[in-house]
């Protein structure tokens, strides 16, 4: 069983996001250790990218900060590296295209193994193209996580048959960020997912509050947190750590008890 | 792999959410640009509403003065609206409405687009939500209202560098957020298929009209067609009925802003690197991080750190070539048209007529050169003036 599978293991899995270098790599690592602490099951690490088109306000304004702090993707493999050393949770990378494309597939996802990386999110490689980039991830044993929308319809069948690792399911239209409701029929999709494969899949956009994590993991494998976790990082910068422990295990709780 | 390549360019790098309205748009493009019914009715807009076919005009006086290949300029800026993004609106929104939506959205930046996009829903009655860069709100504030007088609600983009890749930016996340009764009106040959060629095929009318006024005129084709590119929707209009006629020779003029050796220019061929930007694969203005850089030029429409596909694969190939041009050099094309043919140009066009200033007297006096005059430049005067040291108010 690898990480990403340990993580969906008996049990519901917590998914927390974070911007890389945002306010600095170092706080990055210390945070990622700090939500592992407070039941967070799987981290997702964002690359800062200058034009996030995917993401709402909250995690653009993050990827300039962190842009800001001189963030790069080698230093990110850097601080994964020295992080391993400390944890084995599960580590997926969230990113644009261009910054792997730029770096060179068979580079990065080269330095993606050394640094135990376990997975990828890719939200601007759509099933269509992802033959370019899932080929070298396979050489270099990194999961490609696929992506599923409220409008993919016949497309589920076709993106979760050949999904790995997770899926991530995509709660609303629109782009990241909190939401006070999330109308999409998520119960059918799931259903559409479950009829095709036992790949365990997680939802995420719009999810901050324990209410709506404890509703999704009845539904789900898995509830993906972002935004609500950027906005304390936002708001309290280097002093984040207590705030981002005290926000994962009220999450976390709520989950277990929907269980 | 997807369809819609030129060579290792193009593609469909964007959400999930939207794929499986690209594909149904591809669905719908093939089949409207068969249907009699439809062409007919974007023709008639063309020819009634739009002013098309627009003059193939001889530049007597600045053939003269140049003393080379005689001079013609193709007057899009002649088109309602004034420049040639009306022949690209007219078929999108005639098709989204044919489609079922009810809305249209759209990035600008000159404000060329988005006033065209805003006229076209007028007419054929849609709703109209234009996004632009905050900066190019307040370089085109006349623009935007007039935008806003067509019924348009024009949102101002304050992410990022406030111009023409975040208005794209934004909308795309809007037509992410609502997408059932939504058509994006891309306004270049850009962002996923099958928008490049979309957006060509409707811009092509310039190139085709232009190849027929010149046989007509000089009897043989010209040994040039130049166009500014910025995203490149005018230059593949331009060029792209030209494509298989190897004499001729096919030129983009990309903004160099303060020059392509300082770091203020939008030179993406000159400069750029392959990238994947705005569902596309091409070059573009990047860092050695893959961070899309902020680009510059004083034009406001050419003001964009990446090209469309099909020019990537043109300049791959050897078929086009790209020429960098200062502002300055714009500003005094500009300048030189306005005093020798009484022609006040878009700032953009002016990119290709400084270019055709030096490329001209290169050529024999029986060639002939047609530049494509994209739009015309009221909307600019205040902006030149300004970069001559004078302040004016409107």
């Amino acid at each position: 069983m690898d990480r990403i599978q340990r993580a969906f293991a008996q049990k519901n899995a917590f998914i927390t996001f974070l911007t890389a270098g945002d306010p600095s790599l170092e706080k990055t690592a210390e945070y990622i250790l700090e939500l592992e602490r407070a039941g967070a099951d799987l981290v997702e690490i964002g690359i800062p990218f200058s034009d996030p088109i995917a993401e709402g306000p909250v995690i653009q304004e993050a990827d300039l900060r962190a842009l800001g702090s001189g963030t790069t993707v080698d230093r990110i493999f850097e601080m994964v590296k020295t992080l391993r050393k400390k944890t084995q949770i599960p580590l997926v990378l969230m990113t644009y295209l261009n910054p792997v494309f730029h770096y060179g597939y068979e580079a990065f996802f080269e330095r993606c193994r050394e640094a135990q990386i376990d997975g990828i999110i890719i939200p601007d490689l759509p099933f269509e193209e992802k033959g370019e980039v899932e080929s070298v991830c396979l050489t270099y044993g990194v999961t490609l996580i696929s992506m599923i929308a409220p409008t993919s319809r016949e497309r589920i069948r076709r993106i979760a048959g050949e999904a790995r690792g997770f899926l991530y399911v995509v709660s609303s239209m629109g782009v990241t960020g909190v939401r006070s409701e999330i109308t999409t029929d998520l119960d059918a999709i799931l259903r559409e997912i479950r009829s095709v494969t036992d790949v365990p899949a997680a939802v995420g956009f719009g999810i901050h509050t324990p209410d709506q994590a404890a509703r999704i993991a009845r539904q789900a494998d898995g509830v993906i947190v972002g935004s609500a976790l950027v906005k304390l990082i936002a708001r309290y910068g280097d002093h984040a750590h207590d705030q981002l422990g005290a926000y994962t295990r009220m999450m976390k709780a709520a989950m277990q008890e929907a269980e | 792999m997807s369809e819609g390549r030129f060579g290792a360019h193009g593609g469909q790098y964007i959400p999930e959410t939207l794929m499986n309205e690209i594909i149904r748009l591809e669905e719908q493009y093939e089949f409207y640009k068969k249907d009699p019914e439809f062409c007919a009715e974007l023709e008639d807009l063309l020819k009634n509403y739009a002013g098309r076919p627009s003059l193939l005009y001889y530049a007597e006086k600045m053939t003269r003065q140049l003393g080379g290949a005689k001079v013609y300029l193709k007057r899009e800026d002649l088109n309602h609206t004034g420049s040639h993004k009306i022949n690209n609106v007219l078929g999108q929104v005639l098709m989204a409405k044919k489609m079922g939506k009810t809305r249209v959205i759209a990035e600008t930046g000159a404000g060329q687009h988005g006033v065209a996009c805003a006229t076209a829903a007028a007419l054929l009655g849609m709703e109209c939500e234009i996004f632009m860069g905050k900066e190019d709100t307040d370089r085109q504030a006349l623009n935007v209202y007039r935008m806003r007088l067509l019924g348009a609600k024009v949102h101002p983009v304050t992410s990022g560098t406030q111009t023409l890749k975040d208005a794209v930016n934004e909308t795309m996340r809007e037509w992410t957020s609502r997408v059932a009764d939504t058509h994006y009106v891309l306004g270049s040959v850009m962002g996923p298929h099958p928008f490049p060629t979309i957006v060509r095929d409707f811009q092509s009318v310039i190139g085709r009209e232009a190849r027929a006024q010149i046989l007509e005129r000089e009897g043989k084709l010209p040994a040039a067609v130049l166009a500014c590119v910025g995203g490149g929707s005018n230059a593949m209009g331009m060029f792209y009925e030209f494509i298989p006629d190897r004499q001729v020779a096919l030129i983009g003029c990309e903004a160099a802003g303060e020059g392509i050796d300082t770091d203020r220019h939008a030179a993406t061929i000159a400069k750029g690197t392959p990238g994947v930007f705005h569902g596309m694969k091409s070059y573009f203005c990047q860092d050695e991080n893959g961070q899309i850089a902020p680009v510059y030029s004083i034009s406001a429409g050419l003001d964009y750190p990446g090209i469309g596909p099909e020019h990537a694969w043109l300049h791959d190939t050897g078929r086009a070539s790209y020429v960098p041009v200062t502002d300055e050099e714009a500003v005094q094309a500009f300048e030189y048209l306005a005093r020798t043919e009484g022609i006040i140009c878009a700032i953009e066009s002016a990119h290709a007529v400084a270019y055709a200033r030096k490329l001209a007297p290169t050529l024999p006096k029986d060639e002939s050169i047609i530049i494509c005059l994209s739009g015309r430049g009221d909307k600019d005067v205040a902006a030149i003036a300004r970069y001559r040291g004078e302040e004016i108010t409107e």
